[in-house]
């Protein structure tokens, strides 16, 4: 056992991967010199050298594009968007020439690259770089969607990305980067990308969420329990791409509620998809509608006055778990 | 020829852009200024000396580094000061902040977040320009980071064939965040951007307000008379790190100081308006300590005013 931070666990990750195989390179803006801009990769140019850590110039587009290419040629790039935000520039590429090439190519040409940085909402930094893209990305075959939030998950998880022959889309959080978690060692084998894990078992109501909003549903989870005698079960889904279904699933036949929490905006969110998904194979199951909080439909704003009422937290959890539950 | 009371007045505008800096990183320090920031210091004379030969049919957008833009357009001091504490009472309510203020009334149309997007949305400012048929011009700001995008050259490319009426203005401060120049652009340099497209480029020192006061006036005649686009290479320096959080560790002290010590804008002003002007340095002082009650009271507005209701949360989504 041991105690690390989530940023950590991501530089740990990738370089045990660089040692262990030699065609696994680092591409992105501030990754080099500048140990990444939030200090991702430190140490890794010393490490490796220029030839496998590299920083590029601000050409989100061509860069993604250059890394699609380079992994149809049988190298596995992990490229670093400072943010998620400016990977829209990019999403042509990830969309359109990483997730779609194997099946257009008949199964001949496959794209084993991770696409990776921050994502949701830092805070006060208003709408153009507050963005949750999960959903995003969940929508497409072709790719996976991972978005860890425990230093094991990220370590375990990178790691596996690394490995992975598809294209990886890799959400992490700025907020969750100094966290400390314990971390087993050999984290490889505790998580799939294929898996969600319930944190914390309940019989009253199912909690889904990722990332950061984890947390959300953990802190939440406490005061229902001590204050209000609810009993509900914490699943942190970690990939969201393929979700799931059979723990979730499960878990909503024992509780008989299902709440989800994310950070994205509700409409057509991680959250739509679990309400269809339990409906369709838990209906009877049910003992009250399922519910989705997420961030309020507006582009982020920067006042922290309001930007505290876009956003999910463990309070709005509370409130309605409970009147979920009529407690 | 520049009389010296246009020259007191430019002056006092890059004085109050860098007094409004100056105060907006201790109003960060303390807490009420959130988030990204980015200052505009050392730049000052780049905006200043533009804006001056602005018609107000023209139109101008610029990337997160925007305060210095709406200041020297004429915005009050308060209004940006508030955006920057998230109060109601700032140019975008306290929705935008520090990266994205806008003033229609000055058809500044911002404070963009993503590097390189102002270069394509301000090239649309031209385009329409040139489909009204109003007289007016584009003034695209972007660095030396942003001239890197592939967006760029798109626009480029179009500007050119459509003769579109802009003034594209490369502020290369030698830096996009931690990566200098030379470590980003290849060629003979960002000056030689524009030549497959055929747009013409004056080099610009952008410490010196006469010779961006003299080369902008060019760019604006040639433009005007319908020649289509034309990019001003500006040779600058920000003093501060990128944005708040950046201790700058990839240039030197010496650097830095090499450049507020030789070339600092305000001062090689203040010199020559005592030095060629004849203008006493206690006119100036006085100039000086007005732009500093100016800023204090902004100071004092922006963290006497509310912050936005909650009514406000879901307001101008949509119209
Ligand atoms: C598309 C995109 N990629 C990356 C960023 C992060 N970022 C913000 S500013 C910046 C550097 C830009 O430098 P430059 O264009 O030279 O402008 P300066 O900050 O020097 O004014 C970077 C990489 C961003 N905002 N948008
Ligand atoms: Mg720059």
């Amino acid at each position: 056992m041991n105690d690390i931070t989530v940023r950590t666990a991501l530089r740990d990750a990738m370089a045990e991967e660089m040692r262990a195989n030699p065609n696994v390179f680092l591409l992105g803006e501030e990754v080099a010199s500048y140990n990444g801009a939030y200090k991702i990769s430190q140490g890794l140019l010393e490490e490796f050298g220029a030839t496998r850590v590299i920083d590029t110039p601000i050409t989100e587009h061509g860069f993604t594009g250059i890394g699609v290419g380079a992994a149809m040629a049988g190298l596995r790039p992990i490229i670093e968007f400072m943010t998620f935000n400016f990977a829209m520039q990019a999403i042509d590429h990830i969309v359109n020439s990483a997730a779609k090439t194997l099946y257009m190519s008949g199964g001949k040409i496959n794209c084993p690259i991770v696409f990776r940085g921050a994502n949701g909402i830092p805070g006060s930094v208003a709408a153009q770089h507050s963005h949750c893209f999960a959903s995003w990305y969940a929508h497409c075959p072709g790719l996976k969607v991972v978005a860890p939030y425990s230093a094991l998950e990220a370590k375990g998880l990178l790691k596996l990305a690394i490995r992975d022959d598809n294209p990886v889309v890799f959400l992490e959080h700025e907020m969750l980067y100094g966290k400390r978690f314990e971390i087993q060692t050999s984290p490889t084998e505790l998580v799939a990308l294929d898996k969600a894990v319930i944190l914390r078992s309940g019989t009253d109501i199912t909690i889904t969420s990722f990332s950061i909003s984890v947390q959300y549903a953990l802190d939440a989870a406490d005061v229902l329990y001590d204050k209000y005698g609810i009993s509900a079960e914490v699943i942190n889904l970690i990939t969201l791409r393929p979700i799931d279904k059979e723990t979730i699933i499960e878990s909503v036949k024992k509780t008989g509620r299902i709440l989800n929490v994310e950070e994205g905006w509700m409409s057509c969110g991680i959250g739509s998809e679990i309400t269809a998904l339990v409906i369709e194979n838990a209906f009877d199951y049910l003992d009250c509608e399922p519910m989705r909080l997420s961030s309020a439909e507006v582009p982020v704003p920067y006042s922290k006055s309001l930007e505290c009422l876009a956003q999910a937290n463990s309070e709005k959890v509370v409130i309605l778990s409970r009147s979920m539950l009529q407690k | 020829m520049i009389n010296v009371k246009d020259i007191l007045a430019l002056y006092r505008k890059m004085v109050l852009v860098r007094a409004f800096e100056e105060k907006a990183s201790m109003l960060y320090a303390q807490g009420h200024v959130l988030g990204f920031c980015h200052l505009y210091i050392g730049q000052e004379a780049v905006a200043t000396g533009i804006f001056h030969n602005l018609s107000s049919n023209d139109s101008s957008i610029t990337s997160y580094r925007d305060h210095a833009h709406m200041l020297i357009l004429g915005v009050h001091p308060n209004v940006v000061m508030a955006e920057l504490c998230g109060k109601v009472t700032g140019s975008s309510k306290g929705k935008g902040g520090s990266m994205h203020m806008y003033s229609k009334e000055h058809n500044f149309y911002g404070g963009n977040g993503i590097v390189g997007a102002q270069v394509a949305l301000g090239t649309g400012l031209a385009f329409a320009h040139k489909y009204k048929n109003d007289g007016g011009i584009s003034f695209t700001f972007f660095g030396d980071g942003a001239a890197n995008q592939g967006q760029v050259y798109e626009s480029f490319n179009m500007a050119s064939l459509w003769k579109l009426p802009i003034v594209y203005v490369l502020e290369n401060n030698g830096y996009a965040m931690g990566t200098s120049t030379k470590r980003a652009a290849s060629g003979k340099g960002l000056a030689t951007r524009g030549d497959s497209f055929e747009i013409p480029t004056i080099l610009v020192d952008g410490m010196n307000l006469f010779d961006v006061l003299e080369k902008s006036k060019e760019a604006i005649s040639y433009v005007r008379c319908g020649n289509g686009p034309i990019i001003m290479h500006v040779d600058t320096y920000r003093y501060r790190g990128h944005s708040m959080s950046d201790p700058a560790t990839y240039r030197t002290r010496e650097e830095v100081n090499a450049v507020k010590e030789n070339r600092d804008p305000i001062l090689k002003v203040k010199n020559i308006l005592i030095n060629e002007y004849s203008i006493l340095l206690d006119d100036i002082v006085k100039v000086d300590n007005e732009i500093g009650d100016i800023i204090e009271q902004a100071a004092k507005f922006a963290i006497e005013s509310k912050f936005p209701e909650e009514s406000e949360l879901e307001m101008d989504v949509t119209i």
